[in-house]
């Protein structure tokens, strides 16, 4: 039991760890994430926007791109894209790996949001951009400020979801080497465990990253609430439509 | 604003190979209050909506006041703002109050300014008697209520015609007046309505012409009297046999 204990919560080495987990692995952690999402999010949309589009040349691609990035292991992608652009003499961010990293993981992600903002616009009823546009606004305007901010609306759960999933995926760029100040909680976690022959150090790595995803679960579980409950006004189409059955809606 | 007319010519409609519209014409005068009857499934809607081009029609032409619509050189989206529309499940936008309903299609399509469109919003609310409502959620309004808000959204823009479709049809019973009331008003006024319902006692009433369609045509059309007190196809007879 002692054994145990050592190995995996002593607390010498969690406290000479610490130091460094948080005043570097935390704060590359959030960079990565962070940086990661918003990357994320814009391409997100943007594919989204195309994945609904009646033009086949626009939701082709745009499918065929979510379903690689969403198909393939993280690991792989993130070497395909954080290896093969500089390899390819692609390095607008310089030889370090690190952005490489964040363009990988919110490629990635990209992938995720776009089907999550897709499933969030394609909720609303098609009312809203009837409604819309009969008052004259045009596609872009009626899809910017009737549609999606009602779809983003009911979906945030799922991107808080996303981001969760992101923030732990940051645990793989090290494959693609990083340098001294640029590692995350995990690769700092590990070195020192590999160094001092000892797992606590790996622990006391994954206790910060508990810190971040559990309170942000339940964030997400007090959301989803909240929005089911009705506290939030998502869309309530309880008047029945029972608009006439001539297959104008087929 | 001035109120306008509308024509239909020739106007075919399909779904896949559901044919909805089967040659329909008619002219809608400026002022005129017209009531489109008819069975479920007749195309009357289909054709209430083929007038600002939400269905695209498969052939035949439509003019609106003086825009060719169903010409793709016509900029549909000016032609539309000014083509007032409600629908039968309100599509009030939920995530805005009550008052944002109405300004953001004046500031968005119309440009006027923030003051201005919120002036114009609490006029049209205050003529459907919802002006305290302003500040309301849609989903904290009554169905009545958010039709009626429906409603003030469309004549906020300064419509030339207005299309109603089966505006009262998701309605609870005791909240039906309230809607109709304000649509005698509308059409008293001189607006030109083209009104799809069940409602025949309103068409008995307000309209000036009844128009009744069964299976995507135009069976029979004339004054309300004759309509509905001397209907000439038998298949009229027998829907009015149903529905009175």
């Amino acid at each position: 039991m002692n054994d145990f204990i050592d190995m995996f919560f002593n607390p010498e080495l969690i406290l000479k760890v610490l130091p460094d987990l948080v005043a570097v692995g935390l704060v590359n952690t959030l960079i990565l994430a962070i940086s990661a999402t918003l990357i994320a999010l814009l391409i997100g949309m943007l594919i989204a926007m195309a994945l609904i589009s009646r033009h086949r040349w626009l939701s082709w691609p745009a499918r065929v791109y979510v379903d690689l990035l969403r198909g393939l292991p993280v690991i792989l992608t993130i070497f395909l894209i954080g290896q093969g652009l500089p390899y390819m003499g692609v390095q607008p961010f310089g030889p370090s790996a690190y952005p490489y990293g964040i363009v990988s993981l919110g490629l990635i992600g990209s992938a995720y949001m776009a089907e999550i903002f897709r499933s969030g616009i394609q909720s609303i009823h098609h009312g809203q951009l009837e409604a819309a546009r009969a008052l004259g606004m045009s596609y872009g305007t009626a899809m910017a400020r009737i549609v999606v901010p009602q779809g983003v609306r009911n979906v945030f759960p799922a991107l808080t979801n996303q981001f969760i999933g992101i923030v732990k995926d940051t645990s793989l760029v090290y494959v693609l080497g990083l340098a001294v100040g640029e590692r995350e909680l995990y690769r700092i976690g590990q070195d020192m465990s590999q160094r001092v022959g000892n797992l606590s150090p790996l622990v006391a790595a994954g206790l910060v990253y508990l810190l971040i995803t559990v309170p942000l679960t339940y964030y997400v579980n007090w959301l989803d609430k909240r929005l089911r409950t009705g506290k939030v006004p998502v869309i309530i189409e309880d008047a029945v439509d029972t608009t006439e059955s001539e297959g104008a809606h087929a | 604003m001035t109120t306008f007319g509308v024509t239909v010519n020739g106007l075919h409609k399909k779904f896949g190979e559901n044919e909805v519209l089967k040659g329909i014409d008619l002219d809608v005068r400026p002022g005129e209050v017209v009531c489109i009857i008819g069975p479920s499934g007749s195309g009357k809607s289909t054709l209430l909506r083929s007038m600002n081009l939400l269905e695209v029609p498969s052939s035949g032409s439509i003019r609106v006041g003086d825009d060719e619509i169903t010409d793709i050189r016509t900029d549909i989206n000016a032609v539309r703002s000014h083509i007032g529309m409600v629908f039968q499940s309100f599509n009030l936008f939920p995530h805005m109050t009550v008052e944002r309903n109405i300004t953001v299609a004046l500031e968005r399509v119309k440009s006027v300014g923030k003051e201005e469109a919120k002036r114009i919003a609490l006029d049209r609310l205050r003529e459907v008697g919802l002006e305290a409502k302003a500040s309301s959620r849609p989903f904290n309004l009554s169905g009545g209520q958010q039709q009626r808000v429906a409603i003030a959204r469309a004549l906020a823009m300064q419509p030339g015609i207005m299309l109603f479709d089966e505006v009262t049809s998701a309605l609870d019973p005791e909240l039906v007046k309230g809607v109709l009331n304000i649509m005698m008003k509308l059409a008293s006024e001189g607006m030109t309505m083209v009104v799809v319902t069940h409602e025949m006692g309103f068409a008995r009433q307000v309209a000036d012409r009844v128009v009744f369609m069964d299976a995507g045509r135009i069976v029979e059309q004339g004054p309300p009297e004759q309509i509905f007190g001397d209907p000439q196809s038998p298949r009229l007879r027998s829907f009015l046999s149903e529905v009175l």
